[in-house]
C-alpha cells in the first residue's frame, strides 16, 4: 500500500516537472516569434559586447576630470531617494496604522488604505514620472514626487504586514489593561515595529537610487540625466565612470544597511 | 527577537534571584523602565539622521520655474482626464495597443524564462550547502555588481551594440533578472533540509543526481513562485525600457502620447491597460508568496 503511494507521489512530481518545463518551452517559442527575438544572434553578441564594453567604457584621465560633476549629481540622486523615502514613510505609517488588520480604526479605513496602497504601487514609476512631467515640468521636484508615490505604495503594504505580524499580541495585551488607542499605538505598536521599519526604509532607499536613475533620464535631473547626456554624445568613457560610481554607492549602501540590520535585530 | 526575549528573561531571573536588588532610578526617583542598548539607540540615531537629511534636501531642492500651487491644480485636472475620461483619439487603434501590450508581456516572459534557467544553474554553484565556498563567494560578488547597475542602463549599453529593439531589451533586462534570481534561488536551495542531501550523498549519488533528485523536487514550488514575482517586476521594467530607451512595447506608445501629443485621454487608456495586467499579476503573486515562500 505504502509502496504504491510513494510511487504515485514520485510519478506525480515528475509529471509536474515535465508539464511545467514543456509549457515554458511552448510559451517561450510563441513569444519569441511574436516579439522577434533571435536567441542565437543575441547570445552570440554577448561576448563581443563585453570586449567592446571593457575597451570603451573604461574611464580615462579625461573622465576623471569630470569626477566632481559626476559625484555632485550622484549626491543629488542619493539625497533625492532618501528624501522621497522619508516623505513616503510618514504618509505610509499613518495609512498603515489606520488601515492594518490589528490597529485599523474601522472597516472603512482598512479598505481605503488597501485601495490607496495598491493604486500607488501598481502604476509603474515611469507612468507616474511621465504624467507628473506634464504638470510639474522637468525638475528635481517631479522626480521626487514620482519616487514618493511608488514608495508610498510599497511601504504602506510592507508596514501593514509588519504591524499585523509583530504587534498583534501587544495590542491585545494593552487593550486588556485598558490603554487608550493612542497609548497602544505610541507605547506599544510603534516601539515594537521600529526596528523593522528602519529595515524597510533602508531597503527602499537602496532600491530608490536605481529607480531615481531611471526617473532622472526622463526628468532631466541627477545622475540619470548625466548618463543620458554622455550616452547621447558618445562619451562612453564618462558614461562608464557614471556606472562605476553608481555601483560603488549602491554596494556601499547595501553593505552598510546589512550591518545596521545586524545591529538592530 | 528571540535573543531579545531571552535577554529579558535572563534579566528577570537575575532580579528575582539576586535580592535585594539595586533598582535604577532617575533624577526624579522614578524607576527607570527603559534600558538604552545598541539595538535601541541605532534606529533612533539613523532615523534622526535621515529625517534631517530629508528636511535639508526639501529646502535646497530644485523646484524649477513652475508655481507649485498651479502645477498641483493642473496635476489634479490631468488625473481627472486620465482616470475619468479615458478614450482613444484615433492615433493608435485599440488593436495596435493590444499588440504593443503583447510585446511588453512578451519581453517580460522571455527575459524571465531565460534569466530563470541561467539563474538556476548559477544558484547551484552559489548555494553554500552544495557548492564550494570560494566559487560561491566569487559568484555572489559578481552578482551584486550586476545588481547594482540599474536595468535601464544595461539595456542602453546593449542597444549600442545589438541595435535598439527586442534583442537588446531582452539581453539588457536579463542581466538584472539573473542577478536577482540567483540570489533568491540560492537562498531557497540553502533552506533545504541538509539531511536529504546527506542521505543521497551517503548512498553514493553523484552531484547531478543530488540536484535532480533532491534539490529540484524540494524547492520547485519556491523557485516557481520567485520566477513569477520576477515576471511581475519584469513587466514594469519592460514598460520603463520602452519609454526611456525606445525599445518597443507599450512604453513607447506611452512616451509618444505623453511627451509629443500631450493627450491625457489616450494616456488614460494606456494606464488602464497596464493596471489591468499588473493587478492580475499582483493577485497571483500575493497568493503564491503566502502559500510557498513565507513559512508561517
Amino acid at each position: 500500500m505504502d509502496k504504491t503511494l510513494n510511487q504515485d507521489l514520485f510519478r506525480k512530481k515528475k509529471q509536474f516537472l515535465f508539464v511545467t518545463l514543456f509549457s515554458f518551452v511552448v510559451v517561450y517559442v510563441v513569444f519569441s516569434q511574436f516579439v522577434g527575438f533571435q536567441f542565437g544572434a543575441a547570445i552570440a553578441a554577448i561576448p563581443q559586447s563585453f570586449v567592446w564594453l571593457f575597451t570603451n567604457f573604461i574611464p580615462t584621465e579625461n573622465s576623471i576630470q569630470s569626477l566632481p560633476l559626476i559625484l555632485s549629481k550622484l549626491l543629488e540622486t542619493v539625497l533625492l531617494s532618501i528624501t522621497a523615502t522619508m516623505t513616503a514613510t510618514v504618509f505610509s505609517l499613518i495609512t498603515a496604522i489606520i488601515g492594518s488588520e490589528t490597529t485599523g480604526l474601522n472597516k472603512g479605513t482598512k479598505t481605503v488604505a488597501r485601495v490607496f496602497a495598491s493604486f500607488f504601487r501598481n502604476i509603474p514609476i515611469v507612468v507616474w514620472a511621465m504624467v507628473l512631467l506634464l504638470s510639474f515640468k522637468q525638475n528635481e521636484f517631479t522626480g521626487y514626487l514620482a519616487i514618493t508615490f511608488t514608495t508610498y505604495g510599497y511601504l504602506t503594504r510592507s508596514f501593514m504586514e509588519t504591524i499585523d505580524e509583530v504587534a498583534g499580541s501587544i495590542t491585545e495585551a494593552m487593550t486588556a489593561t485598558g490603554a487608550s488607542y493612542f497609548a497602544i499605538i505610541f507605547q506599544g505598536v510603534l516601539p515594537m515595529v521600529f526596528g523593522q521599519l528602519i529595515s524597510w526604509i533602508l531597503f527602499m532607499i537602496e532600491n530608490n537610487i536605481r529607480d531615481a536613475t531611471l526617473v532622472g533620464i526622463l526628468t532631466g535631473t541627477g545622475i540619470g540625466f548625466l548618463f543620458d547626456l554622455y550616452y547621447k554624445k558618445f562619451r562612453y568613457d564618462m558614461a562608464g565612470m557614471v556606472i562605476l560610481t553608481i555601483v560603488i554607492i549602491v554596494i556601499a549602501l547595501e553593505l552598510s544597511s546589512n550591518k545596521i540590520r545586524r545591529m538592530i535585530h | 527577537m528571540v535573543q531579545r526575549q531571552s535577554e529579558l528573561e535572563l534579566a528577570v531571573t537575575e532580579t528575582v534571584l539576586a535580592q535585594p536588588t539595586k533598582i535604577r532610578r532617575n533624577a526624579k526617583k522614578k524607576i527607570r523602565i527603559r534600558v538604552w542598548k545598541t539595538y535601541r539607540i541605532v534606529p533612533w540615531v539613523l532615523f534622526t539622521l535621515l529625517t534631517s537629511i530629508s528636511i535639508y534636501t526639501l529646502f535646497t531642492m530644485d523646484y524649477g520655474e513652475v508655481v507649485l500651487l498651479d502645477a498641483t491644480r493642473q496635476f489634479f485636472t490631468d488625473l481627472q482626464r486620465i482616470f475619468l475620461q479615458p478614450r482613444l483619439s484615433g492615433r493608435f487603434s485599440f488593436e495596435t495597443l493590444l499588440q504593443a501590450l503583447g510585446m511588453t508581456v512578451g519581453l517580460a516572459v522571455i527575459t524571465t524564462l531565460l534569466g530563470g534557467v541561467t539563474a538556476f544553474l548559477m544558484a547551484l554553484f552559489t548555494a553554500r550547502n552544495i557548492s564550494h565556498s570560494g566559487l560561491s563567494n566569487a559568484i555572489r560578488t559578481v552578482m551584486s555588481f550586476i545588481r547594482a547597475v540599474p536595468t535601464i542602463l544595461w539595456v542602453m549599453i546593449f542597444s549600442i551594440l545589438i541595435g535598439l529593439g527586442a534583442n537588446a531589451a531582452i539581453i539588457g533586462m536579463s542581466f538584472h533578472t539573473i542577478a536577482y534570481l540567483t540570489k533568491v534561488f540560492s537562498e531557497s536551495i540553502e533552506e533545504i533540509d541538509s539531511g536529504v542531501i546527506e542521505a543521497l550523498r551517503a548512498c553514493g549519488a553523484s552531484w547531478w543526481q543530488v540536484v535532480f533528485q533532491a534539490i529540484l523536487p524540494s524547492c520547485m514550488t519556491a523557485l516557481l513562485s520567485w520566477l513569477f514575482i520576477r515576471f511581475e517586476i519584469n513587466f514594469t521594467n519592460a514598460i520603463a525600457v520602452g519609454a526611456a530607451a525606445g525599445a518597443g512595447g507599450l512604453g513607447f506608445q506611452l512616451a509618444m502620447t505623453s511627451s509629443f501629443y500631450f493627450d491625457f485621454h489616450e494616456i488614460g487608456v494606456l494606464v488602464y491597460m497596464i493596471l489591468a495586467v499588473v493587478a492580475i499579476l499582483e493577485v497571483v503573486a500575493i497568493r503564491l508568496r503566502k502559500k510557498y515562500i513565507i513559512h508561517a
